[in-house]
C-alpha cells in the first residue's frame, strides 16, 4: 500500500462524510416543510391553545430551525435517536431489533444472490449468444420484470400455500432457534434474490464481455487457454470495478429497498416499521430511518469506490 | 504423411489455404468475402519466412491459421494447414488447444495491449507453459530469467515481478517474445512486433529477436508491412497482397531482383527526389524560445524550443515519442498556451491562447492528422466536411460552395462522385485526402501535419506525400511536418528540427541536418532507420555511439 492509493481513499470517505452531513440537513428540511404540527399531533384536536404552547415550549419547538437541527444531528451521533411520537418509545432501542432482522435477511439474499449472478454471468459469457446465454439472460430479465409484490404472492401461492413447506408469514422473535428462523426467511430472502440477480448477471456479462475485446485476451486464447479459464483468469480480473459498483447498489437495495417484501410477508425489519410510522406522521421515527438508510447507502458506495480503486493494479503499483 | 517423411526437416506445410468471413455491409444483407485465396507455404525447421503486404493482404490471417486461428469470425474454409505432420484442422477445438502456447506461439502488434494489465509479467510469462505441463513452475521461472538476460531486459532477476504498465513499451515486446519462446515451441508467429515501436527502440527489439531465433532455433513466420525490417531476419519473404501470393522467393532475390512489379513497388517505395528550397530572407512564422508543460507540472514538454517557417516550404519536426513534436504543434496553434517565449505570425505576436485568437488567425493556421478517421465527423457527407471552412471563414453558401467543393475534390485527385459519401465509405488514404481538402479550403499559409502517413501502408502513404508537395508548388502553402519517420522527412523538408527530450537538438536546411558531423542524437536517430540491406542490423548495432531512451 502507498500513498497516493491512502490518499485516494482517505478522499473518499471525506466525501463520504460531507455528503452524510448533507443528505441530513435535506432529511432535517424535508420533514421541516411538511404540513402538520407535532404538538397538535400529539395532544390531538381537543387539545387547549395553553397546552399546545406548553408542549412546543418543553419540546422545543420554538427554536430556529438551526438549533434543533444541530441538537437533532448531536443526538443523532451519540445514538441518540429521539422518542417515538405515537408510541412514546425511545427510537434507537425500537430500531436496534428491527435493524438487526433487516440485515439479517439482506445477509442472507446477498449470499445467495451475489455469487449466482456472477457465476451465471461467467456461464453466460462463455456461452454467449447461444441458447444457454440467452436462456440465462430471458430468465433473469423476466425475474426483475416482474413486480417484487407479484414474486412475493407467486412464492406464497406454491411454497406456503400449496405445498406448505415454509410459513407464509415471516414472524420471528428473540431468541428464535436459527434454523427456524432460517426456514421463516426463506420466502422472503428467496423473493429478494429474485429481484436483484437479473441486475447484478447482467452487469457481469457485460462487464466482462466489454474486456473480452481486448489484446490480452486474444494472448490467452493462443496459450491455449480453455474457455471458461480465460474468461475466468483473464477477463474476469479486469472487470471487477463495474461489477463490484453493481454489487454494492444491489446490497444496499437488499438494506433500505425491502419494503414491500418486508410489508408482503410481515417481517419485523425497518421497511415495515418506516411504513408504519409514516402512516402516523411519526417524524422523528422518519427522519431517524431516513438517516440510517442514507449512512448504509452512502457507506456500501464508499466500500464499492474503494475496492474498485484496490483492484486497479495501476494504483495498486505505481511506476 | 509421405511428404513429411521425404522431407524430414520439414515444420508448416500449409496447401491451398481459403479463408472467408462473413461482412454486414449497412443497408445490404450479409455476404461472404475470401481474404486468403488458396495460398500455399512451407517452412522449414528453424528458419524464418517474413510475410509482407500492406494491410488487408491477408498476412496476419495466413499467420494466426498457423494456430488454427481466426480473429472476430474469421473462417478456414478450404485447404490443409500440416505442422509437424499432421494437419491441425482436423484436430478440433481440443486438438487447437493442444497445440497454442506449446508447439506454436503469438507475439503481438502491442504488447502493451496483449499484456493482462490485472497480472504480473512472471505469472504470464510461464502461463502456457504450466498449462501444457512441460514443466515445473521453478523449472519454467529459471527458463524465463534466462530468456530475459537472453533478450538484454534490465533487472531480469526481477523484471518478472512487475506489473505490465510498470516497464516500457520495447521491453514489454522483449518480454513477450521471452513468452512465446518460454515453452520452447516450434514455430513462433511475430505480428509486426516491432512496428508500434520507436524506430531507435525497434532496433534493439529486432536484434534481440534475431538472436532469440538463432539461438533457439525456432522458426517463425514474420508479418510485417516494412521489407526493410523482414529483410534484416528473414530467409525467405512472401508477398500478399489481397489474399493472394504475389512473390515468394530467398530474401536477397526479393529485395534485390524482384520480378513482380508490385513488389518492385514496394521495395522502390520511399523515393521522392524533392530538391531542397533555400530559405527566404523572412519567415513568416516564429516560434521564440517557448517553453511548455502540461498543467501545472514541473515537468516541461518544450524547452526553450525556437524554429522558423519561411512561405511555401516545410520544416519537418523528427523525433521519438515524447520527444515534444505534437506538443510545440499544439503551442503554435494555441492549444497549449507556452509558459514563456511567443510566437510571431506576419511580424505580429500570436495570442497565446486559442481562444483570444481572431477567426482571421485561426484560418490561416489549419491541421491535418495522424487518424484521418476520427478527425471527421463520421455522421457527415465528403462535401459537408469540405465545405464546412469555405462557409465559416468565407460566408461562402449554395452553388458557389459547391462549386469550391468540386474544385477541391479535383485538386486532391478525388471525383465529384465523394461528394456525397460518407467517411465511412472511404479508404485510408482517402480519408487523409479528405482532411488535406478541407484544411486546404481555409486557404491557410500553413498547414501542421502531425504523423499523417505514420497510420498509412507505405504506397498509399506514398501518394499523400506527392500529393502535399504538388498542392504546396500550386497553393505556395508551408507545411510544419511533425514525424518519426526520416525517410518520410528526406522526401518532404526544406529544413528539419531534431526534437530529443524537449529540446531541438539539431536544426537547420535538410542538407545541412542530414550531413556529418551528427551530434549524438541525430547520429543514433538515422543510424536507426532500417535500411533494405542484408546485414544492415548488425553493422547499425556495432556502430551505435548512445542507446535509445526508449530503454
Amino acid at each position: 500500500m502507498s500513498s497516493p492509493i491512502l490518499k485516494l481513499i482517505a478522499q473518499r470517505v471525506a466525501l463520504g462524510i460531507v455528503l452524510l452531513l448533507a443528505v441530513s440537513v435535506l432529511i432535517f428540511a424535508g420533514t421541516q416543510i411538511l404540513p402538520g404540527d407535532v404538538a397538535q399531533a400529539i395532544l390531538g384536536q381537543s387539545a387547549t391553545p395553553e397546552s399546545l404552547a406548553n408542549l412546543r415550549e418543553q419540546l422545543g419547538l420554538n427554536d430556529p430551525a438551526y438549533v434543533r437541527y444541530f441538537h437533532w444531528l448531536g443526538g443523532a451521533l451519540t445514538g441518540d435517536l429521539g422518542t417515538a411520537m405515537s408510541s412514546g418509545q425511545d427510537i434507537a432501542t425500537s430500531i436496534k431489533g428491527r435493524l438487526w432482522n433487516t440485515l439479517f435477511l439482506a445477509f442472507w439474499a446477498a449470499i445467495v444472490a451475489v455469487p449466482l449472478a456472477i457465476i451465471l454471468g461467467l456461464i453466460a459469457v462463455r456461452y454467449r449468444n447461444g441458447w444457454v446465454d440467452k436462456l440465462i439472460s430471458g430468465l433473469a430479465l423476466a425475474s426483475t420484470s416482474f413486480p417484487e409484490f407479484f414474486i412475493g404472492y407467486v412464492l406464497v401461492y406454491f411454497f406456503a400455500v400449496k405445498w406448505q413447506i415454509f410459513p407464509g408469514i415471516s414472524t420471528v422473535y428473540d431468541g428464535m432457534p436459527f434454523l427456524e428462523r432460517m426456514q421463516a426467511i426463506t420466502l422472503p430472502a428467496a423473493a429478494l434474490t429474485l429481484v436483484v440477480l437479473a441486475h447484478m448477471m447482467r452487469m457481469t456479462r457485460a462487464a466482462i464481455l466489454n474486456v473480452m475485446q481486448s489484446a490480452y485476451v486474444e494472448t490467452a486464447e493462443l496459450k491455449g487457454l480453455s474457455a471458461f479459464n480465460v474468461i475466468r483468469k483473464h477477463a474476469f480480473p479486469n472487470a471487477i470495478a463495474p461489477i463490484i459498483n453493481v454489487v454494492m447498489l444491489n446490497l444496499a437495495y437488499l438494506i433500505v429497498g425491502v419494503v414491500v417484501v418486508e410489508v408482503i410477508f410481515v417481517y419485523p425489519g425497518m421497511g415495515q416499521y418506516l411504513v408504519d410510522h409514516v402512516t402516523k406522521r411519526d417524524v422523528p421515527v422518519v427522519q431517524a430511518v431516513g438517516l440510517i438508510f442514507a449512512a448504509v447507502y452512502i457507506s456500501l458506495n464508499i466500500i464499492a469506490d474503494i475496492a474498485a480503486i484496490v483492484a486497479n493494479p495501476r494504483l495498486r503499483h505505481p511506476k | 504423411m509421405a511428404d513429411s517423411k521425404a522431407n524430414p526437416g520439414l515444420l508448416l506445410d500449409i496447401r491451398n489455404l481459403r479463408i472467408e468471413a462473413t461482412v454486414f455491409p449497412p443497408g445490404e444483407p450479409p455476404k461472404n468475402i475470401v481474404l486468403v485465396h488458396d495460398v500455399s507455404l512451407t517452412l522449414q525447421k528453424g528458419k524464418v519466412l517474413g510475410l509482407i503486404g500492406e494491410s488487408g493482404a491477408g498476412k496476419s490471417t495466413i499467420g494466426l491459421s498457423s494456430m488454427g486461428y481466426g480473429r472476430g469470425g474469421v473462417r478456414i474454409t478450404g485447404g490443409e494447414v500440416i505442422l509437424n505432420g499432421r494437419d491441425i484442422l482436423k484436430g478440433g477445438k481440443d486438438g487447437f488447444r493442444k497445440l497454442r502456447g506449446r508447439e506454436v506461439c503469438y507475439v503481438a502488434q502491442s504488447a502493451a495491449a496483449a499484456f493482462n494489465p490485472a497480472h504480473r509479467l512472471m505469472d504470464q510469462v510461464v502461463e502456457a507453459t504450466l498449462l501444457h505441463g512441460t514443466a515445473t513452475r521453478a523449472e519454467a521461472e529459471k527458463r524465463a530469467v534466462a530468456l530475459f538476460k537472453k533478450l538484454s531486459l534490465p533487472n531480469p532477476e526481477t523484471i518478472g515481478e512487475r506489473f505490465p504498465h510498470q516497464v516500457s513499451g520495447g521491453q514489454l515486446q522483449r518480454v513477450m517474445t521471452a513468452m512465446a519462446l518460454c515453452s520452447e515451441p516450434d514455430l513462433i508467429v511475430f505480428d509486426e512486433p516491432t512496428t508500434a515501436l520507436d524506430v531507435t527502440t525497434q532496433i534493439d527489439v529486432l536484434a534481440a529477436i534475431k538472436d532469440a531465433i538463432r539461438d533457439t532455433h525456432v522458426a517463425a513466420l514474420y508479418i510485417t508491412h516494412d521489407l526493410a525490417v523482414v529483410a534484416q531476419v528473414s530467409d525467405e519473404i512472401m508477398v500478399l497482397r489481397h489474399g493472394r501470393l504475389v512473390e515468394w522467393g530467398g530474401t536477397r532475390q526479393i529485395i534485390k531482383e524482384p520480378r513482380q512489379e508490385y513488389t518492385n513497388a514496394l521495395v522502390s517505395v520511399h523515393e521522392i527526389e524533392h530538391a531542397e528550397q533555400k530559405p527566404g530572407t523572412t519567415p513568416f512564422l516564429s516560434v521564440k524560445n517557448v517553453t511548455a508543460a502540461y498543467g501545472r507540472s514541473h515537468i516541461k514538454v518544450l524547452k526553450n524550443v525556437s524554429v522558423d517557417i519561411y512561405p511555401g516550404q516545410t520544416l519537418a519536426v523528427v523525433g521519438e515519442s515524447g520527444s515534444g513534436k505534437s506538443t510545440l504543434a499544439r503551442a503554435i496553434t494555441g492549444l497549449l498556451p507556452p509558459e514563456e517565449g511567443t510566437v510571431t505570425f506576419d511580424g505580429r505576436p500570436l495570442a497565446n491562447r486559442l481562444a483570444d485568437r481572431p477567426k482571421e488567425d485561426l484560418r490561416q493556421l489549419q491541421m491535418i492528422y495522424q487518424m484521418a478517421d476520427v478527425a471527421m465527423n463520421p455522421r457527415q457527407t465528403v462535401g459537408t466536411i469540405i465545405g464546412r471552412p469555405l462557409e465559416f471563414y468565407f460566408g461562402i453558401r449554395g452553388r458557389e460552395r459547391n462549386r469550391r467543393v468540386a474544385e477541391l475534390l479535383d485538386k486532391i485527385e478525388m471525383g465529384k462522385g465523394f461528394v456525397d459519401r460518407y467517411p465511412a465509405e472511404l479508404s485510408g488514404g482517402q480519408k487523409q485526402r479528405v482532411c488535406i481538402a478541407r484544411s486546404l479550403a481555409a486557404k491557410p499559409k500553413l498547414i501542421i501535419c502531425d504523423e499523417v502517413t505514420s497510420a498509412l501502408d507505405p504506397l498509399v502513404a506514398h501518394g499523400i506525400l506527392e500529393l502535399l508537395l504538388e498542392l504546396q508548388k500550386e497553393e505556395n502553402v508551408a507545411y510544419l511536418f511533425i514525424t518519426h519517420d526520416l525517410a518520410t522527412v528526406k522526401s518532404i523538408a526544406d529544413s528539419i528540427a531534431v526534437m530529443y527530450r524537449g529540446e531541438v537538438v539539431r536544426y537547420g536546411s535538410k542538407s545541412q541536418v542530414l550531413s556529418p558531423p551528427f551530434d549524438a542524437y541525430t547520429d543514433l536517430l538515422l543510424s536507426s532507420v532500417p535500411e533494405m540491406e542484408i546485414g544492415w542490423l548488425e553493422k547499425a548495432i556495432k556502430g551505435r555511439r548512445m542507446a535509445s531512451a526508449g530503454n
